[in-house]
């Protein structure tokens, strides 16, 4: 069973509904039949999967499998010409900034500015979401706190090591409160230390802020028995469902081979190492 | 969540927000722009340059006749003063350009375009951004040319300032078109040999285009296609208190084109980013 298919269909979320109430809604995300081509080359093929709200996703594909496309055309850096994607019932399409201002991104690349402070960049970024000023300073001191970098907020970012800069990346994405959050290969480069301690953190962000998180990596040791799983290879999307479906539907004893009976690659091909993508 | 930030999440888009987010984009800017002191500098000594070296030697050569705005003779610094102030414009508007594909390259565009605000208003805030910055290296450039002999009236001064806000939309709006076809970072080296230099030069900044007809004529015609002289008779007839219909009429048609072409190009649907890939795309 998919996990698509395991949620009830339902279209009819209202656009009226107030943010706050948004986290109630049937889907967090829901993406269906989309396509997407850069001139031949087919990076998206109808894809389809959803989204629980409060649900830890992990996306997973080799590089180059359409994890990114998948993650631009959600944020709308460009747009998709089939198919849909609802963020809490928001076309991205037809209401994309109902939709933008429910997501929290954190790109694969690294984003903040590396000459301007820590809080500088966090009080940038609060702006762009219509802040004032003092609600922006108050978001972005309880934010900092949270992932324990208050007293690094006026240092410049670039005195930050390569996990601080993504904890500061992840605190400046959930200023505005999304009920989402979307996060690109977010452990990439980075040391043991620092990628366990951004799982944990964004788990517990799931868990204690009933947080929707779509969590897109390569890596197959940061699939856990609790997330959702869905696979994609070469813009495909090749199984959705728990953890346990998936290898059920395998019929694999562990992820990995699970997944490399899914992209027929051999196991040992895969980056377990945390390395560059 | 309070009630309080529940409100504050919906007054997210309103008018003030829309504010908001305009004086965040222009503040990073100007930020950024104080920070790189070298590029404060280089934006100054530029037009010193030409002010300084280039206009003393040509006093001499090039004798400037009496006509409008002036009422007298004039010297030839007084005369090119305009001419560097646009050209002042023209550098920051290709430097901002450089900006956006720097942003672009670093991921900064991408944290500015999944802003929930529309993207024709988060594309004019960053133009409004780069204005804010180029009208300050103008005040320092006037600042410093009015010990230079190169006095207008004092409320020329102020009369300026709306036709540098539409010279410098206009230049910055070409040049964040031009972003939008550059993949990286070097390819502003062919912007300046492309577009800079012969805005520049083909031009009425450095010689009233009366002189220029008289050596060539069709040099004289494409003096007269280029939107970069009417940028400069805009700000001449301003710092002298006029107003250049002709001038205000061609550069702001530019602009709108500009603008209209940047705002497509970077449209998520329909411009050239999406047929290439995106922000950043490979």
């Amino acid at each position: 069973m998919t996990a698509s298919q395991a949620v009830p269909q339902d279209e009819t979320v209202p656009a009226e509904v107030k943010a706050s109430d948004q986290k109630d809604a049937t889907r967090a995300l829901e993406v269906a039949g989309l396509t997407h081509a850069f001139g031949a080359n087919k990076a998206l093929d109808d894809v389809s999967f959803s989204i629980a709200p409060s649900r830890f996703c992990v996306l997973l594909g080799l590089n180059g499998a359409g994890k990114t496309t998948l993650f631009s055309l959600i944020t709308r850096l460009y747009s998709n010409t089939s198919g849909a994607i609802r963020v809490y019932g928001h076309d991205v399409r037809r209401a994309p900034g109902e939709a933008l201002q429910r997501l929290g991104v954190v790109f694969q690349q690294r984003t903040l500015d590396l000459d301007l402070t820590v809080m500088q960049n966090l009080l940038y970024h609060a702006a762009l979401h219509g802040f004032t000023p003092r609600e922006a300073r108050r978001r972005a001191e309880a934010q900092l706190e949270r992932v324990k970098l208050a007293d690094r907020a006026k240092e410049k970012a670039r005195r930050l090591s390569g996990g601080q800069m993504r904890r500061v990346e992840i605190a400046r994405a959930l200023l505005h409160n999304p009920h989402m959050l979307l996060l690109d290969e977010p452990t990439v480069g980075l040391d043991i230390d620092s990628r366990r301690d951004i799982v944990e953190h964004t788990t517990a962000l799931c868990q204690d802020e009933k947080l929707a998180v779509l969590w897109a990596t390569h890596l197959i040791d940061e699939v856990t028995p609790a997330k959702q799983v869905v696979v994609m290879h070469h813009g495909k999307v090749v199984a959705d469902g728990s953890h346990d479906e998936v290898l059920c539907a395998t019929g694999a004893g562990d992820i990995g081979a699970a997944f490399a009976a899914l992209t027929q690659a051999k196991s040992d091909s895969l980056s377990l190492d945390g390395g560059g993508a | 969540m309070t009630q309080a930030s529940e409100q504050e999440e919906a007054k997210g888009l309103s008018f003030s927000g829309y504010l908001h987010c305009m004086r965040g984009i222009v503040w990073r800017e100007a930020l950024r722009f104080l920070q790189q002191r070298e590029r404060f500098i280089a934006a100054l000594v530029r037009p010193l340059v030409w002010l300084f070296i280039f206009a003393a030697g040509f006093r001499s050569v090039l004798g400037v006749s009496i006509i409008p705005p002036y009422e007298t003779y004039v010297l030839y610094e007084v005369y090119v003063t305009p001419g560097l102030v646009a050209m002042i414009q023209l550098f920051n508007g290709m430097q901002s350009s450089l900006s956006m594909v720097y942003d672009r390259e670093m991921g900064n565009m991408r944290t500015l375009l999944v802003s929930p605000f529309p993207r024709w208003f988060l594309l004019t805030s960053k133009l409004m951004a780069g204005v804010a910055v180029s009208l300050l290296q103008v005040a320092v450039f006037l600042a410093i040319t009015w010990f230079w002999e190169v006095e207008p009236p004092l409320w020329g001064y102020l009369a300026v300032i709306p036709a540098l806000i539409l010279s410098g939309l206009m230049l910055g709006a070409l040049g964040m078109l031009l972003s939008s076809g550059i993949k990286q970072l070097e390819n502003f080296a062919g912007i300046m040999n492309f577009v800079i230099f012969p805005m520049f030069f083909a031009s009425s900044a450095l010689y009233p285009l009366w002189r220029m007809k008289e050596t060539s004529p069709l040099l004289y015609e494409i003096c007269l296609l280029n939107p970069f002289t009417y940028v400069v008779e805009l700000i001449r007839y301003a710092l002298y208190g006029q107003l250049n219909l002709e001038a205000l009429a061609v550069v702001a048609g530019f602009t709108i084109l500009f603008l209209g072409g940047a705002i497509f190009a970077y449209n998520p649907s329909k411009g050239l980013i999406a047929r290439r890939g995106g922000p950043g795309g490979k």
